[in-house]
C-alpha cells in the first residue's frame, strides 16, 4: 500500500482495525481522543463493536470483559486514565488474558496537562497495577512504527496471553507523519479453548483471579514468572542504534525524546564529535543485556546519557543494566516540555570536555532536571 | 398388620409403581458443597436461578459473570462458563462479554456492597445503556464477605461492625433504594423486587428470576431481579429469626413489587 498523510492517533487506530482488532472500549482524554474517534466510525462501518464507556474504570473491565470473551480487544487512554485502569490491568494479567494498550501519555503528576510526556514509563513497565507481573510495553518514535507495533501488540499479547502497551505521547499522537498502513487483516471469529462462549459440550471455563489457598496463589506467581521469563528469553528485546562506532557517548532515549537525540546525534557527528545513540523499542522486556554489553562493544565509551521526557524514570534501568562500568547520566524535562537538541549536544559536549564547564553552570539549570 | 394374598400380589407388581423424580439439583448447579453460611439464602438463590436456566434450555448458552462478596465463588456452583469481576465491575466486564456474544445470555450476581456501593456506577450505565443482561441482587442490608460491615442499603438504626451505633442518618444518608433508581433509566426493561424470607414468596421470586432472563433473550433491554437474603451470620440472629427480620423490617424500607416491567413481558404473561 502507497504511503499517505496520516495523524499519529488515527494511525493506531486504523493499525489495529488492520490487525483485525474486533471490539474496542474507551474514554475520550487528550491527547488520545482522535483514537478513539477514529475507532467510533470506522469499528461499526466494518460491523465490529465501539463503546464508549462511562469511566476508564468501566473501560478496562469491559476488555476484560471481551478479553475473556476470547475477541481481540483494545483499549486507548493517557496517564490518568491509565492510572485508572490499574485495577483491570491486574486482573488479566492474573487471568492470563491478552489485550492490547495504547497509552498517549501526558504531563503529570495529577491533572497535570496535556503536553506530551513520557511520565507513564514507571506506571507501565513496573506497576501496571498491584501484584508481581509486567505488561510488554513497546515505544515508537514515529507514526510509522506506531503501526508496525500496534499490528505487533496484538500478535505478541495472543502469544503469550498477556498484556501488550503500546506508549507514546502527545507529540506522537498528534503529528502527521507519512506512514503506510497495511492490508486489512481478517477478523477471526475463532474462539480460544480458554474462553468463556458458553458451554457446550465440555466442562465449564473460568476466567478468574481470585486463589484463597497460599500455595495455590504462589503457584499462579510462578507460573506468571516463568511466562515473564520465556518473553525476556525469546527474541521479543527491541532495540535500535546508531553512530555507535568509536562513541565516547551514546545517548539512550526512547519514543519523542529519541527523535529529538537523534538530530542531536547527528549534527554532533557531523561536527565531528563521538556520540551515538541507542533506542530501546521494547521498554519491557528492556534490553538490558544489549545496554550492558555497550562498554565492551564500544571501547572508547566514556559515558551513558540517558535523555527522557519525565524527572528520570528509565534511567534507573540503564544504571542496573551498565552497573558502574561507566558513568550513566541523565538530562530530562518535565511538564510538557520537549528537550530541544541543542541541550542534549550542550550536555554531551560537558561530558566530552568536562574542562569547559562554566563555573556558572550548575546541573539543574534552565528548568532541566539531571543526575 | 396381616398380609392377604392379593395384597401381596399388588404390592410385587413393580409394572404398576412408575418412579417420578421430583427433586433433584438442577444441571446447572455443579455438584459441590457451597461454602455459605447456614441459613444463608444464597443457595436458594442459587438454586432458583439454576433452575430456570435448566427450565429455559439455555445452560450451554449461558454466561455468567461473578462479583466480589459472599457469592465471590458462584463460578464453582454454576455449571456455566463464567468470569470473576473486579469488585462492582461485573456489569461492566458483562458488557464485554455480551458485545463479543450478542447471542449469548450473559448474568451478573450481585451482592448489595457490590452492586449498590462501589459498583453504583458501572450498574447505572449498564442500564442506561440498555445492556441486554440479567443482574440478580442479593441485598441483605451488610457488607457479608467482610464481617458484616454497613453497605448502603443498611437499615437506619441499624448496628453493624462499622456502624456499631447504628446507621446515623445524619452522617451516612439513607438507604439506597436500587430497583426503584434503576427502574427509571430508559434501557431497563425489567425491575423487580422479591423476597426470600418464605415459600411462597421464594415461588414468587423463581417466576421474576425466569422474566429477567426472558427479557434479555427477547432483547428488550437490561432486567434485574433484587432479592431481599437473610445473613444470620453476620446479623447475630438464628436462621428463623433472620427471615423473620426480612418480613419484618426489611420489606417495609424495601417495598416488594414491580418497578419497570416493559410492555413486551407484560404481554407475554398474559
Amino acid at each position: 500500500m502507497a504511503k499517505q498523510f496520516l495523524k499519529g492517533n488515527v494511525a493506531f487506530a486504523e493499525a489495529a482495525i488492520r490487525a483485525g482488532c474486533e471490539v474496542y472500549f474507551g474514554y475520550p482524554i487528550t491527547p488520545q481522543t482522535e483514537l478513539l474517534e477514529h475507532m467510533s466510525s470506522r469499528m461499526p462501518e466494518l460491523g465490529r463493536v465501539f463503546l464508549q464507556a462511562e469511566s476508564e474504570v468501566a473501560a478496562v473491565n469491559m476488555v476484560y470483559g471481551a478479553a475473556a470473551a476470547g475477541a481481540r480487544v483494545m483499549t486507548s487512554s493517557s496517564s490518568p486514565g491509565i492510572s485508572l485502569m490499574q485495577e483491570g490491568f491486574s486482573y488479566m494479567a492474573a487471568s492470563n488474558v491478552p489485550a492490547v494498550v495504547i497509552d498517549i501519555m501526558r504531563g503529570g503528576p495529577g491533572l497535570g496537562n496535556i503536553q506530551p510526556s513520557q511520565s507513564d514509563y514507571n506506571q507501565v513497565t513496573k506497576s501496571a497495577g498491584h501484584g508481581d507481573f509486567h505488561p510488554i510495553v513497546l515505544a515508537p518514535s514515529t507514526v510509522q512504527e506506531a503501526i508496525d507495533l500496534t499490528i505487533l501488540a496484538f500478535d505478541l499479547a495472543e502469544k503469550y496471553r498477556t498484556l501488550v502497551f503500546v506508549i507514546a505521547d502527545g507529540t506522537i499522537g498528534q503529528m502527521m507523519e507519512p506512514a503506510e498502513l497495511p492490508e486489512m487483516r481478517p477478523v477471526s471469529t475463532e474462539r480460544p479453548t480458554w474462553a468463556v462462549t458458553g458451554a457446550r459440550d465440555r466442562s465449564h471455563n473460568v476466567i478468574t483471579s481470585l486463589f484463597l489457598g497460599a500455595e495455590q496463589l504462589e503457584q499462579l506467581n510462578l507460573d506468571l514468572q516463568d511466562k515473564l521469563l520465556q518473553i525476556q528469553q525469546a527474541g521479543e528485546v527491541r532495540y535500535d542504534e546508531a553512530y555507535l562506532e568509536g562513541a565516547e557517548v551514546v545517548i539512550v532515549a526512547f519514543g519523542t525524546s529519541a527523535r529529538v537525540a537523534q538530530t542531536a546525534v547527528k549534527r554532533m557527528r557531523e561536527a565531528g564529535l563521538p556520540v551515538g545513540l541507542f533506542r530501546p523499542i521494547t521498554l519491557w522486556p528492556f534490553p538490558e543485556k544489549e545496554i550492558a554489553e555497550l562498554p565492551k562493544r564500544i571501547p572508547t565509551l566514556k559515558a551513558i546519557q540517558v535523555v527522557e521526557m519525565n524527572a528520570g524514570q528509565m534511567v534507573h534501568d540503564v544504571r542496573e543494566a551498565i552497573a558502574g562500568q561507566v558513568p550513566v547520566q541523565f538530562m530530562g524535562r518535565m511538564g510538557g516540555i520537549i528537550p530541544v537538541p541543542e541541550e542534549i549536544e550542550e550536555k554531551v559536549r560537558l561530558t566530552l570536555t568536562p574542562a569547559q564547564m562554566p563555573a556558572t553552570l550548575k546541573e539543574s539549570s534552565n528548568g532541566r532536571v539531571a543526575h | 398388620m396381616a398380609v392377604s394374598p392379593t395384597d401381596q400380589k399388588i404390592m410385587k407388581a413393580p409394572a404398576v409403581v412408575k418412579e417420578e423424580i421430583v427433586y433433584q439439583r438442577p444441571v446447572a448447579l455443579t455438584n459441590v458443597h457451597t461454602h455459605y453460611c447456614p441459613g444463608c439464602t444464597h443457595g436458594t438463590a442459587h438454586r432458583l436461578v439454576a433452575e430456570v436456566i435448566d427450565e429455559l434450555g439455555i445452560r450451554e448458552d449461558t454466561i455468567l459473570v461473578a462479583s466480589v462478596g459472599c457469592s465471590v465463588f458462584a463460578y464453582n456452583y454454576f455449571e456455566v462458563d463464567a468470569c470473576e469481576a473486579a469488585h462492582g465491575r461485573a456489569p461492566a466486564m458483562a458488557t464485554g462479554v455480551k458485545r463479543v456474544h450478542p447471542d449469548k445470555v450473559v448474568f451478573t450476581y450481585q451482592g448489595d456492597g457490590d452492586l449498590a456501593s462501589i459498583g453504583m456506577g458501572e450498574i447505572m450505565h449498564a442500564a442506561a445503556r440498555g445492556e441486554k443482561i440479567t443482574t440478580i441482587f442479593i441485598n441483605n442490608a451488610v457488607y457479608g464477605m467482610t464481617g458484616g460491615q454497613m453497605a448502603p442499603t443498611t437499615l437506619p438504626g441499624q448496628i453493624t461492625t462499622s456502624s456499631p451505633f447504628g446507621r446515623d442518618l445524619q452522617m451516612c444518608g439513607a438507604p439506597v433504594r436500587m430497583v426503584e433508581l434503576l427502574s427509571n433509566m430508559d434501557g431497563t426493561a425489567y425491575a423487580v423486587r422479591r423476597s426470600l424470607h418464605d415459600a411462597r414468596h421464594t415461588i414468587q421470586a423463581r417466576k421474576a428470576i425466569r422474566t429477567a432472563f426472558e427479557a434479555q433473550i427477547k432483547g428488550l433491554g437490561f432486567s434485574i431481579v433484587e432479592l431481599l437474603s437473610s445473613c444470620p451470620t453476620n446479623w447475630g440472629m438464628t436462621a428463623s429469626e433472620s427471615l423473620d427480620w426480612i418480613r419484618d423490617s426489611m420489606i417495609p424500607t424495601y417495598p416488594l413489587g414491580d418497578y419497570k416491567v416493559a410492555p413486551e413481558l407484560v404481554q407475554s404473561r398474559k
